[in-house]
């Protein structure tokens, strides 16, 4: 059974069509990429999926359950974790705070099971000297950093990240590559949203190509980003 | 000289229930940015549910409050999850509207049920036992177990916010509702939760002001005023912000009255707009808004 199934799924703002029936599925430990000019429908997808918005029509299962109307709390505990492309921790509260909120309710875990893991992942993602400062005082990497960190520390089954590539620099990037392909070597499903091709294509065995909220390449990433219709609409924008 | 002194310490003490009546009004808002217009009136609704409880099990207003905090405790969190909690999320104005209805409400349903008597909490020999310091100042029993009471309450609430799990839920969704769905936390749960909580602070409040005083079902607004002026004095989403701005209010009323008898309640709300022009975002103000 595919981890996450999508069906049909529909979402308009107004006159603008920002989800026209997208279908596709992420089978479990998989490692997905969706690229698409800005505007295209990536995060209002994320949004779908995540539960902060709901769909006009069609469907969204996580391993065989329906989550379409689900709300958002529920479908954390049900496994599913984004990460923003503007990170957005909790600025008041310190980076282990973050962490800690994420395993006790995210994940249902004990205050000790809880620090324990937090400690792991902090560690993981080198935060862990930044661990008891305020989260509304890092860098922009290290609020990149804290974003994922927060999203695992939910011990999600599916990983959305959106554009968390985005602003770094070449060796941070590389750093970032590392982390996503460690994690999704120890088990987790991801589904990356990135403008930043090179990075992407690095880590992920699947791409979907998304242009005005529509699904329209899909595949293995070297066939996709070679294919006619995505070079004329995405790199012949992205050059 | 003695008379300002007793002035001074008498309303320090009164500073005390100031802050208990702000600590729940400001543990509300600084949560999920809720104007409780009814604050005042659930004070008095907890004292009358602490007089009904006293009177009904014989026991004394101290042990009827205990009884009644759990009560309480569930009362709050029902009003959220049933009501409150949908008027959320769609600006300013729904919750305003809906608290000062429920003020309207509680105010005139005490009348009916209790009529506009004044009552008392009647504590027995407590009320009239003071503590002797030198030989002209005394310092009552009850309103010295007021300031303590706030002070622990202070404490308490302190000690849940940023001492559990909780606590970091409050933070949490008070910083970014949004992003604290994604993180596992159901809200309207949190939201209730808090608002029991509050309620075991209103009730607290409400056993103080009802042992100091004659209260009736007319009295709440005039609390609700007092609450706000304590949170701002001492800047939002401070408790012991709160505790420094009852004092204030408190201090500048007892020695008002002292000058003259007329100006005691004109003198606490003098002392708010000083503040106001000279700190208008309070003493402790919050770093980050």
């Amino acid at each position: 059974m595919s981890l996450l199934e999508i069906r049909g799924l529909r979402k308009c703002f107004g006159s603008v069509v920002a989800a026209d029936d997208i279908t596709f599925a992420v089978e479990p430990g998989e490692a997905l990429g969706i690229i698409g000019p800005n505007g295209a429908g990536k995060t209002t997808l994320f949004n779908l999926i995540a539960g902060g918005l709901f769909p006009d029509s069609g469907t969204i299962h996580l391993d065989g359950r329906d989550i379409t109307t689900a709300r958002p709390h529920e479908r954390c505990i049900a496994g599913v974790a984004r990460s923003y492309q503007i990170p957005r921790p909790f600025e008041t509260l310190t980076v282990f705070e973050n962490l800690l909120v994420a395993a006790v309710y995210g994940r249902r875990k004990s205050e000790a099971d809880a620090a324990q893991a937090c400690g792991e992942i902090l560690d993981q993602v080198g935060l862990m000297r930044r661990a008891n400062v305020l989260a509304g005082s890092l860098t922009l990497l290290e609020r990149k950093r804290l974003e994922m960190a927060r999203a695992l520390a939910t011990s999600p089954r599916l990983l959305l990240l959106d554009e968390i590539a985005g602003g770094l620099t070449e060796s941070e990037c590389g750093a970032l590559v590392d982390t996503i392909k460690a994690l999704h070597d120890s088990g987790v499903t991801i589904v990356w949203i990135e403008h930043i091709v090179h990075a992407l294509t690095a880590a992920v065995g699947r791409l979907i190509v998304l242009n005005f909220g529509r699904k329209i390449a899909e595949g293995n990433p070297d066939a996709v980003m070679s294919s006619a219709d995505v070079r004329h609409i995405y790199i012949g924008i992205e050059a | 000289m003695t008379l300002w002194a007793n002035a001074l310490m008498e309303g320090v003490l009164l500073g005390g229930l100031y802050a208990l009546f702000a600590a729940g009004l400001s543990l509300i808002f600084g949560i999920m940015r809720l104007v409780n217009l009814a604050h005042g009136d659930l004070i008095i609704l907890a004292a009358f549910v602490v007089l009904s409880v006293a009177a009904w099990l014989n026991i004394d207003p101290f042990a009827a409050t205990l009884a009644a905090l759990p009560i309480m405790f569930l009362a709050g969190f029902a009003l959220q999850y049933c009501i409150l909690n949908r008027t959320l999320g769609r600006g300013l104005l729904p919750p305003l509207l809906v608290t000062f209805g429920l003020s309207i409400i509680i105010e005139n349903g005490l009348l009916e049920l209790y009529s506009a008597d004044s009552r008392r909490l009647h504590g027995g020999s407590i009320e009239t036992s003071s503590i002797a310091l030198g030989h002209s100042i005394g310092i009552g029993v009850v309103p010295l177990l007021t300031l303590a009471s706030a002070i622990v309450v202070i404490l308490a609430l302190n000690f849940i916010f940023y001492r559990t799990a909780l606590g970091r839920a409050f933070r949490a969704t008070a910083d970014d509702l949004e992003i604290s769905q994604l993180m596992g936390i159901d809200h309207p749960r949190i939201f209730s939760i808090a608002m029991g909580l509050a309620f075991v602070v209103i009730t607290i409040a409400a056993l103080y002001l009802g042992m100091r005083a004659n209260f009736d079902p007319t009295i709440g607004p005039e609390r609700l005023l007092y609450a706000f002026e304590a949170v701002i004095i001492g800047g939002l989403g401070s408790f012991w912000g709160t505790l420094v701005g009852g004092i204030i209010i408190g201090v500048a009323q007892t020695v008002g009255a002292q000058i003259d008898p007329e100006w005691q309640i004109l003198a606490g709300h003098v002392a708010f707009l000083a503040v106001l022009v000279f700190r208008p975002r309070g003493l402790f103000p919050l770093p980050v808004d």
